[in-house]
């Protein structure tokens, strides 16, 4: 066995630049690969990152058929104190989940006294919010003599850059929030600018905060009521798992029309950025099927050119009485080799790359922000598939030409030139 | 019982629509530790005959029986078996495996033939590589030998699995007269050592001189 494999090895050095141009090839399509894909997992799961623990949190549970007319912020689909307290309950009996928040999701009118605007918001129980989306704070500007632990305060409101910007509003400022209730009525409460908020991707990105308090009262509710639960978990990667867990138990509080009482989602159901998780995976998958390709047609393109040159040495070891088997497994043996060399290659120089990046960290701007940076990782687990993948191909693509040499009769093969 | 036995050999190579008739009706035996030469014309069915009783090709009728076996009846892999366990192979243009030293290439039948265990090698690779006076060059590679050199490593190579035949087709073909007799002699030597068979062919009158038997071939037939 080793010497099938010294005998490969002399061969592949025979033609030193041949060898050498084809694994660089192989080289170059691993290296994209790692590199990529280390990128673009490291965007995606920053992006990610960014969506649910500055804004909309990893789960919602909602009353039922409020997603669907979510664009509307409909307010007669509330959660009463009591449907609440349910949800609490089924919540607190999972250990997965570490956190939970009620919001209330509203439009309203708001007015610096001259001009009057239309502004989407988000109303928190602070205290809940920062465990539920821990970096919440990380995209708003407060006042500079403001206690950083404390996030919004009851008559306080944190309003969209662009908007602030159109009205001339500045911190410190008084407002007026107009709001209609879910009967019709009009409601009108005065507030004062606490913050501004810079605005991320997604209908959810452009949304002010005020307190659950004050929007309870500006919509004149007699009893409190919320419109969604956002929830996190200790392990984001168990998600799917919760999110299952979960979603059948809610599944089984029906109401008096013996329907579902209500709705969870995850965060991907939510945002549009989803898709853009998705199309960076679809991508990844396409680079791998490229360099599949290239390791496929490059290794064949070589194993075929050493069996055509090396008739009349198989023909004699042919006739000295190897066996086809062993004449066929050398074949198999330079191919692989010449994936192994190049993955190792391929893999130092991946790694070293992504080493390098991670110390010269490339900075990029995702939507108004401009302080992101890429720390590509690597998953050891893909790191192995993709190597096994070349291996593979490699042997895969040496088939054809090691059956053929092993195919060849001896008598042919000698009278070769 | 001879070690070759040829019974009616016809082979007909047919290209197209023509067909060459290249050994007609060959009745022929060789006993063992015999030193037989093939001579004749170029085109007389030399390298033919030397195919067939050398297992790489298989007659269109007849019989041939080698140390007892009736190889024509064999299929590739069992053929290939065979020529590993009982024949020699030493061919005009040496066909030492470029890659590998003058010892590695006589290794190369224990190991990836016989399957012979590292510690039995060396022992017999040392002694041949001695008898056949190569023993000093013994780690560099076939082209840095020359032609004489690589065919008495190639001799070396033939002996090595002490085969009970050995074929050479025009083993001095590529040599100069020295080098092809010393070869031919060479190959004597091995055989009054050994007792093993060699059969080859020749254009070369001096190397026919050589030879013990000589059996001479026109046209396909023996005469
Ligand atoms: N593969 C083949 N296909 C068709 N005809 C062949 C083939 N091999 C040999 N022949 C023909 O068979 C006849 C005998 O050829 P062979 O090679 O046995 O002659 P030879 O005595 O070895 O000649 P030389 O001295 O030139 O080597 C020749 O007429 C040759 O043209
Ligand atoms: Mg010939």
């Amino acid at each position: 066995m080793t010497r099938i494999f010294k005998i490969a090895l002399r061969n592949l050095l025979r033609y030193k630049r041949r060898t050498l141009l084809t694994s660089l090839l192989i080289t170059l399509g691993i290296v994209l690969v790692i590199l990529f894909s280390g990128l673009a997992g490291s965007f995606k799961t920053m992006m990610i990152g960014q969506i649910t623990d500055s804004n909309l949190s990893q789960m919602q549970i909602h009353k039922k058929g409020y997603v669907s007319s979510i664009d509307t912020m409909p307010l007669n689909l509330t959660l009463d104190t009591k449907r609440y307290k349910k949800i609490e309950q089924l919540l607190s009996s999972h250990s997965e989940i570490s956190a939970w928040a009620p919001r209330i999701k509203l439009n309203a009118m708001l007015s610096n006294f001259t001009d009057t605007t239309n502004i989407r918001l988000n109303a928190i129980s602070p205290e809940k919010e920062v465990l539920v989306c821990p970096d919440v704070g990380s995209r708003m500007t407060f006042a500079k003599n403001r206690d950083p632990g404390v996030l919004l305060n009851p008559g306080e409101v944190i309003i969209p850059e662009k908007l602030a910007k159109g009205m001339k509003l500045k911190i410190g400022d008084p407002i007026v929030l107009v709001a209609n209730n879910k009967d019709g009525s009009v409601n009108g409460l005065n507030f004062t600018i606490a913050g501004i908020i810079e605005s991320i991707l997604g209908p959810q990105g452009k949304e002010g905060y005020m307190h659950i308090k004050d929007a309870q009262e500006l919509l004149r509710m007699d009893k409190p009521e919320i419109i969604e639960v956002a929830i996190r978990l200790h392990d984001f990667d168990k998600l799917d798992n919760v999110y299952a867990a979960v979603s059948s138990k809610l599944a089984g509080v029906i109401n008096k029309k013996g329907m579902p009482e209500f709705e969870i989602h995850t965060w991907d159901k939510l945002s549009p950025f989803s898709n853009i998780a998705k199309m960076i995976d679809f991508m990844t998958i396409t680079m791998k099927i490229i360099m599949i390709a290239i390791v496929l047609i490059s290794i064949l393109n070589v194993m075929m050119m050493s069996v055509y040159e090396r008739v009349r040495e198989i023909g004699t070891m042919s006739a000295i009485g190897t066996s086809p088997g062993r004449i066929m497994s050398l074949f198999l043996a330079e191919g692989l080799l010449l994936g192994l060399i190049s993955t190792i290659v391929g893999n130092v120089i991946g790694l070293s790359g992504i080493f390098l990046l991670n110390i010269y960290k490339i900075s990029f701007a995702f939507g108004r922000q401009d302080n992101l940076l890429l720390a590509p990782s690597v998953n050891i687990t893909e790191l192995l598939w993709v190597s096994c993948i070349v291996l593979f191909i490699s042997v895969f693509a040496s088939l054809q030409p090691a059956y053929k040499a092993s195919r060849m009769e001896p008598v042919d093969a000698l009278g070769h030139v | 019982m001879p070690l070759v036995q040829i019974e009616n050999v016809s082979k007909i190579y047919q290209t197209g629509e023509v067909e060459v008739k290249a050994l007609s009706d060959i009745n022929l035996s060789i006993e063992k530790s015999a030193f037989v030469s093939f001579v004749g014309p170029s085109g007389s069915g030399k390298t033919t005959m030397l195919n067939m009783i050398g297992c790489l090709d298989m007659p269109t009728w007849g019989k041939i029986l080698v140390d007892g076996k009736q190889v024509d009846s064999f299929n590739r892999q069992k053929r290939a078996a065979f020529r590993g366990d009982v024949i020699g192979f030493i061919f005009q243009s040496f066909n030492l495996f470029p890659v590998l030293t003058a010892y590695e290439n006589i290794e190369y039948p224990l190991v990836m033939i016989k399957n012979e265990p590292q510690e039995k090698r060396k022992e017999m690779i040392l002694t041949v590589l001695d008898s056949v006076g190569m023993l000093n060059q013994k780690d560099k590679f076939p082209d840095q030998l020359s032609g004489g050199q690589k065919q008495r490593i190639a001799v070396a190579r033939a002996l090595i699995t002490q085969p009970k035949l050995v074929m050479a087709d025009e083993p001095t073909a590529n040599l100069d007269k020295t080098s092809s007799i010393n070869v031919i002699r060479l190959m004597r030597e091995m055989k009054d050592k050994l007792g093993t068979t060699f059969i080859f062919s020749t254009h070369d009158p001096r190397i026919m001189e050589e030879a013990e038997i000589t059996h001479t071939l026109v046209d396909g037939k023996l005469s």
